[in-house]
């Protein structure tokens, strides 16, 4: 059924995934290469530089869309996300806003929803003060550039970061590049087991606009499991199976299942939690999630040049600790629209589609009629 | 009095079970420990008593004990004779009697002159038996025979001796499965391995038992085959007669009409809201979910098994689910339960049996795998392991057709004093069983009160689901509804699947056996769960399933093989159970 003024739109693609290809050919879409006129580009990260990028002279005309902001990484890198929230909070706190209230301990109560980080090794004095304050916690490394669990590993003695304190002596001059920076931040160490297994969170969110903010959250997420019991215990420390949730780690484990990939959709784990701990306290912990994405986007609002031709779907990942406190733990631009399993492809297809369908609705050229086409926040 | 299973008997019976039961001393220990208390006075000693016992609530314990034995005790399958059968038994000759205007009084003579020891007893072994017991029976005897133990479990012989020569065949199969891999039903953990069990016992998963060899016993499949193959010896019926069955089960055993069902789940009809349809999170809440919430926490409050019953007729709020189905089920885990537990897996670090290694495979083969349950796979056999092991479970083996298998000490074979029952609680496990257990993880986070609500729903209810009988919630008469609706409300269909090959029930079978486990997304299982604890009935099952035929029916009707049957209903869990019940039983 071809609508009138239903132009066939030209899309560009870098990456050859079914449940996007699947998805244009679906709505009788060109393909086009990266340097013709396209309409539509889902490009990757390294594309989306040489778009923006100043010597490239490139202008997106008014027909086009594309799917990152150019300076996404204000929220996707993790250093840069903390920093930006750790400044968010204090704004809101010097503005005399509620959401900035304190408890009796100096937490705050709406906007305590990263884990406390340090970057190193800027921060590493700073970090050694709050690791004697308490010994005995565990800390976890990563590097800031990197994704999928690379480079991650858990620290609970002062010794296994000498490296860091050295490095931020000798190279004071230099500023470090993301490639050696890390971000320390406190381990979740009580986090919410089901049938003993840890998991995250992974919620895919849409952003069409910074300022004003819209945004989207689907409702389709998934909770990923560990393939291992969860053990607390510092000899486990080095059993990366046990901590890192990330598919592409827990891949390489033996008791990986190729049928379900250790993923359980988030309507499954609405179902055990109300009936486990009742619904007040499932609808809150949902909430509470929504709520510290809103925040985490406001966080960034101001930094990220808001381009009119730019959306961005982002792979939001949670914690949720036994308290059913969700922690948000990091925010990545390109989350894998690779496909383990059956449901999985399911999933991430209708995740596309509905996104085209909100970023270009009723598959009308994007603003072909000079108008900024129109957007709904539902 | 109006049921008349609430006779004098079973109300002695009732009492006299409940004396010998744990609340009893529980019982006697709070009346000891009222009286003590210093607001009771001598004068009102009963009364002072009896309020403090309703204080603490007593009342509603006593009465939920009740209730458990009113669901769960076989009633009495020949009724109690009636008092004016002990006078007169034929009715002819009572109204002959009184139309003559007397009333004998004394018993009538069969003799001419009847011997004064007849008046006391007929039958001269019974008086030989009398006179050496010492006691003398003065009272008249019942005119009908007492129901013989093996009618309990099935009063239809040709069942019985199908159902026997089933268990003969899984006895077989499971013994040449031993011989075959040389590995016995059963042997002693050396203390080491005990140890290392018990210190994974909350991981059993990780590193399970070799598998490779082990395969289920047997599939609802070959099940279905054995049902088929039963006939009615008695039952010369031929396929001319006026309503000839399409169907392949052969056994005539009554089934309800629609019209008897509608009655039945009438709370389920289309103009009544449902948990679980109108509670979405689409509807605005004032409409149903918040009155709903606030009547089912007085439900819960309450904590009276048929309260709970009636209000889940209607479905339960998902949060109130794991408490309202253990008050249907009158399932109150104690410290004594939870010792009993700790035995019971004491007993599964000591023995290492062979139908462990099923279970493991099975779950391996199911819930592993499966993408709702995987994450429950190590409750699984904290729940299963033990249940292989429980002893009370046999109990239920007086209502079931079944009889436990037996098993003989090495080289004892046949010799009765050497047998033991096997596995413990007579249940063998075939491929599937452990879906029974899996979405009641979705209620229950404590392994222990995930045992006992399991325990009491599988001897309530699931133990019917793979028994042959002809009681009207077993497997073969749920076959034989589901036949009949389909047949009666979708001819057209059942006619194309049948001419195409396809025999219905050759899909549905497996659903039924489940009781759809495994089949449904895991928020529809419970909500069809709630029905069959609700209205204490699994009829629920064939409804579900010839509605979800019907549903699908504009697909089945184009396709020409099995096959392609299969494929249409190969994926379940898209399916909304409550609003395709309501369709196939209310909108026609």
């Amino acid at each position: 059924m071809q609508r009138t003024g239903m132009a066939r739109l030209k899309y560009a693609c870098d990456m050859d995934k079914s449940v996007l290809l699947n998805n244009f050919e679906a709505r009788g879409w060109v393909p086009v290469s990266p340097d013709d006129d396209w309409n539509f580009y889902w490009a990757n990260v390294q594309s989306i530089r040489n778009v923006f990028s100043i010597d490239s002279g490139y202008r997106l005309t008014d027909d086009q869309v594309i799917n990152h902001f150019p300076n996404h990484v204000e929220l996707t890198r993790k250093d840069l996300m903390v920093k930006n929230i750790k400044r968010y909070r204090k704004d809101l706190e010097k503005e005399g806003s509620p959401l900035a209230e304190k408890d009796e301990n100096g937490r705050f109560i709406h906007l305590d929803f990263i884990p406390l980080t340090f970057m190193l090794p800027a921060d590493y004095n700073l970090f050694v003060e709050e690791f004697r304050k308490n010994p005995n916690t565990t800390w976890i490394m990563k590097p800031c550039g990197k994704a999928r669990g690379i480079g991650i590993f858990l620290v609970n003695k002062l010794s296994q970061l000498k490296k860091w304190s050295r490095d931020s002596k000798t190279n004071n001059f230099t500023p470090p590049t993301s490639k050696d920076t890390y971000v320390i931040s406190k381990y979740i160490d009580n986090p919410l087991l089901i049938g003993g297994k840890k998991f995250d969170l992974r919620l895919y969110v849409l952003v069409t606009s910074f300022r004003p903010l819209k945004c989207y959250m689907y409702r389709l997420g998934f909770a990923r499991f560990c393939t291992v019991k969860y053990n607390a215990s510092v000899n486990e420390l080095d059993n990366m199976f046990v901590h890192l949730t990330n598919v592409s780690i827990q891949k390489q484990g033996e008791d990986y299942n190729a049928v379900h990939g250790g993923k359980w959709t988030v309507q499954n784990l609405r179902l055990f939690l109300e009936g486990t701990r009742g619904k007040e306290v499932t609808d809150r912990l949902f909430d509470e999630i929504n709520w510290q994405t809103v925040h985490s986007l406001k966080a960034v609002s101001g930094n990220i040049s808001n381009d009119r031709h730019c959306f961005e779907c982002y792979g939001y990942d949670y914690i949720v600790d036994d308290n059913l406190k969700p922690w948000l733990i990091e925010v990545n631009a390109s989350p894998s629209l690779t496909s383990t399993t059956s449901s999985d492809r399911i999933m991430k297809y209708r995740l596309m589609n509905d996104l085209i369908n909100i970023v270009i609705p009723l598959d009308r050229c994007p603003m072909s009629d000079g108008t900024k086409y129109h957007r709904k926040n539902i | 009095m109006t049921d008349p299973n609430l006779s004098k008997i079973f109300m002695q019976t009732l009492i006299e079970d409940l004396k010998s039961s744990k609340i009893f001393t529980d019982l006697q220990n709070a009346a000891q420990i009222e009286i003590t208390k210093p607001g009771v006075r001598l004068s009102e000693l009963k009364k002072g008593v009896q309020a403090g016992l309703i204080h603490s609530g007593w009342d509603k314990r006593l009465k939920n004990a009740v209730f458990k034995y009113l669901q769960t005790k076989p009633r009495l399958q020949y009724p109690v004779t009636p008092p004016e059968h002990a006078k007169e038994p034929l009715l002819y000759l009572r109204k002959a009697q009184k139309s003559s205007g007397k009333v004998s009084t004394k018993p009538r003579l069969q003799y001419p002159v009847t011997p004064p020891e007849h008046a006391k007893e007929p039958l001269l072994y019974l008086r030989k038996a009398q006179k050496s017991s010492g006691k003398i029976s003065t009272k008249p005897r019942l005119q009908y025979p007492v129901t013989p133990p093996e009618h309990a479990k099935e009063p239809l012989l040709y069942l019985r001796k199908a159902q026997h020569a089933w268990e003969k065949r899984i006895l077989k199969s499971l013994n040449s499965m031993c011989t075959e891999l040389n590995i016995p039903l059963a042997r002693k953990r050396p203390e080491k391995e005990q140890k290392e069990m018990n210190s994974k016992w909350t991981e059993l998963g990780v590193e399970g038992p070799d598998l490779t060899q082990i395969r289920p016993v047997y599939a609802p499949k070959d099940f279905l085959e054995v049902i088929v193959g039963i006939q009615n010896p008695n039952y010369h019926g031929d396929n001319n007669g006026f309503f000839p069955l399409w169907g392949i089960v052969q056994v005539p055993v009554k089934v309800k009409s629609i019209n008897k069902l509608r009655l039945q789940y009438s709370e389920m009809a289309i103009n009544q809201c449902q948990s679980g349809i109108d509670d979405s999170t689409d509807i605005p809440s004032e409409l149903f979910d918040l009155d709903r919430s606030k009547l089912g926490k007085k439900v819960v409050n309450a904590n009276h098994g048929p309260v709970a019953q009636e209000f889940s007729k209607k479905g339960c709020p998902s949060s109130l689910r794991a408490t309202l189905w253990s008050q249907m089920l009158c399932v109150e885990v104690d410290d004594v339960d939870k010792l009993y537990y700790e035995q019971l897996k004491t007993s599964v670090l000591h023995h290492d049996l062979l139908v462990d290694s099923l279970l493991y495979k099975d779950v391996k083969l199911t819930a592993t795998n499966d993408d709702q349950y995987f994450v429950f796979e190590d409750f699984l056999y904290q729940v299963l392991l033990p249940f292989s092991r429980d002893t009370f479970v046999l109990n239920h083996f007086s209502q079931n057709s079944a009889t436990p298998p037996k098993s003989y000490i090495r080289g004892k074979l046949g010799v009765e004093e050497f047998s033991v029952l096997y596995p413990p609680n007579g249940v063998i496990p075939f491929h599937g069983f452990a879906m029974y257990v899996a979405p009641l993880c979705y209620l229950y986070n404590d392994p222990v009160i995930l045992y006992y609500v399991f325990r009491e729903i599988y001897t309530r209810y699931f133990y019917r689901l793979h028994s042959i009988s002809s009681h009207h919630q077993g497997i073969v008469a749920l076959s034989l509804l589901f036949e009949v609706l389909l047949q009666t409300h979708e001819p057209e269909l059942f006619f194309h699947l049948k001419t195409v090959g396809c025999q219905p029930l050759k899909i549905a079978f497996k659903w039924l056996v489940r009781a759809f486990s495994g089949y449904l997304s895991s928020d529809q299982v419970l909500l069809l769960w709630d029905r069959i604890l609700a209205y204490n009935s699994l009829e629920i099952l064939p409804v579900l399933a010839v509605a979800i035929f019907s549903f699908r029916k504009t697909n089945l009707l184009k396709v020409q093989s099995y096959n392609a049957a299969e494929a249409v209903l190969a994926d379940l869990t898209t399916l909304q159970v409550i609003p395709l019940i309501q369709l196939s039983l209310f909108s026609k």
